[in-house]
């Protein structure tokens, strides 16, 4: 059997050598392409970001790749299509809008929205932001990433902004800082999305990757 | 809740570990991936690279290391040392860096830190921050140096905080030269100083000789995160043990078991 084939969507955004690194580590093939022709191939996706959710939309849209990432996560999402795994900015870009750039449309396949996290605690303290480091995560909904989870496990974050999801039943992991709950992971049918970062959580992290691979 | 962060420093120059590292049972115990893979397997959270050579020829060595150590340690990478242009940031982060840090060239032109945090993300640049105290005690404050220590900039640490935080600072390194190398601990006034009037993480540096002045550092200085070099390198103590001792101490760490 020929090894997996995974698309990195490469839109300048961000790390993706260390995305690749680990997808390589666990047997796959990662393909870093800005092709439409070479995704519609892949036999998943992966939407990588690290930086600015108007400056990451711009980007996508520049090398015209909107249409084509938004059609892929929303053929995924509605569990006909191939797996689909954003993280980071790339969760933040399956949401409508952000905070973090009114008036700039993102991918708009999961309802809900993305906001900036308060200036301070529920106690009243300054709160750090970013929100930068290893913090815990709850199941909410059972998946096949979420599977080997029991909650309290710890993944790396690193982010400003955070997703709200509409319907609640996307969002699959929970976490917590300065009083926000947020989503760690947005999930539905074939499409998944981190807010931390998996190829930079160590073990856990490649374990989360590797179970996303399973379903190819 | 959001752990404290331990992070092990390893100095590079010329492409190899300075401060012999004492790791047993290495194969190449003076490659900075090997220790960096070391330190992964024991539970760090985060793994820094000052390169102490600042020639052009260090510059791209060190870019191979970092594509070395990002092809097998999968936790957060942060690389500082001489940085003063967007091309060196770019070449680092496309490299397989998550973070660097700005020392030197964030005195000599703080713009430097507005366009590296504008271009690349607030999340990604850390500047270091080096300080020494003003004679008459706390009350006093605290002076930015440049160039280990040597060099007085006039820069009073909180106003100079303050700055480089609203030009786009995702994080400080804050490293007291009174206290670095002296393993007494390290500047916990200074600290809580800076942790309290910023609203970025912090990160201590300069002075650890033993895990309780980790504790001290994350707990009575309020760091987020505390960097150390000698008492992993000489095999004093693991970094687990260090995670074990501050979970011990009521310390929220991160001890995957």
């Amino acid at each position: 059997m020929s090894a997996k084939r995974i698309a990195v969507i490469d839109y300048e955004m961000g790390n993706l050598r260390s995305v690749c690194a680990a997808l390589s580590r666990l047997g796959a093939e990662p393909a870093v392409t800005a092709d439409p022709a070479e995704l519609g191939r892949a036999d998943a996706v992966v939407l990588p970001g690290v930086g600015a959710f108007g400056d990451a939309a711009r980007a996508l849209a520049a090398r015209e790749l909107t249409d084509v990432v938004r059609r892929t996560a929303a053929d995924a999402a509605a569990g006909t299509g191939r797996p689909f795994l954003g993280i980071c900015l790339g969760l933040q870009l399956l949401f409508a809008t952000s905070e973090e750039a009114p008036g700039v449309e993102g991918l708009g396949v999961l309802p809900g929205a993305v906001m900036h996290f308060p200036e301070r605690t529920p106690e009243g303290s300054v709160l750090k932001v970013p929100h930068m480091g290893w913090n815990e995560v709850e199941v909410a909904f059972t998946n096949p990433l979420t599977a080997g989870l029991s909650g309290g496990e710890r993944f790396y974050f690193v982010h400003s902004f955070y997703a709200a999801p509409e319907c609640k039943e996307d969002a699959a992991l929970a976490c917590e800082y300065g009083g926000v709950r947020f989503a760690a992971m947005a999930a539905r049918g074939r499409l998944f999305a981190t807010q931390f970062h998996p190829e930079k959580s160590q073990a856990r992290g490649l374990a989360l990757l590797e179970a996303f691979l399973n379903l190819v | 809740m959001l752990a404290k962060r331990i992070i092990p420093c390893l100095d590079v120059k010329g492409g190899r570990v300075v401060k012999g590292v004492n790791f047993l049972g290495l194969r190449d115990a003076g490659d900075p991936a090997e220790c960096a893979a070391r330190y992964d397997a024991e539970g760090a959270d985060e793994i820094t690279f000052l390169d102490i050579t600042a020639t052009l020829e260090a510059r791209r060595t060190i870019i191979d290391i970092v594509k070395r150590t990002a092809a097998r340690v999968f936790c957060p990478l942060t690389v500082g040392g001489g940085i003063k242009t967007l091309e060196q940031v770019k070449d680092l982060l496309r490299a397989g860096a998550d973070k660097v840090s700005i020392n030197t060239a964030a005195v000599f032109d703080p713009d430097f830190v507005s366009r590296a945090s504008a271009r690349f993300g607030a999340q990604c640049i850390v500047v270091a921050v080096d300080v020494k105290r003003r004679p008459g005690g706390d009350g006093a404050g605290w002076e930015v140096f440049t160039h280990s220590g040597t060099r007085p900039t006039g820069l009073d640490m909180l106003e100079w905080c303050g700055e480089v935080v609203r030009r786009g600072a995702g994080e400080i390194l804050l490293t007291s030269m009174d206290r670095d190398g002296t393993k007494g601990g390290y500047d916990l006034a200074a600290l809580r100083a800076v942790s309290e009037s910023v609203g970025v993480p912090v990160i201590a540096s300069g002075g650890a000789g033993s895990l309780e002045h980790l504790r001290e550092a994350l707990v009575e200085g309020r760091a987020d995160a505390a960097l150390a070099a000698s008492i992993f390198h000489y095999g004093q103590h693991t970094v687990r043990e260090a995670k074990e001792f501050l979970a011990a101490g009521g310390v929220t760490v991160r001890v995957d078991r």
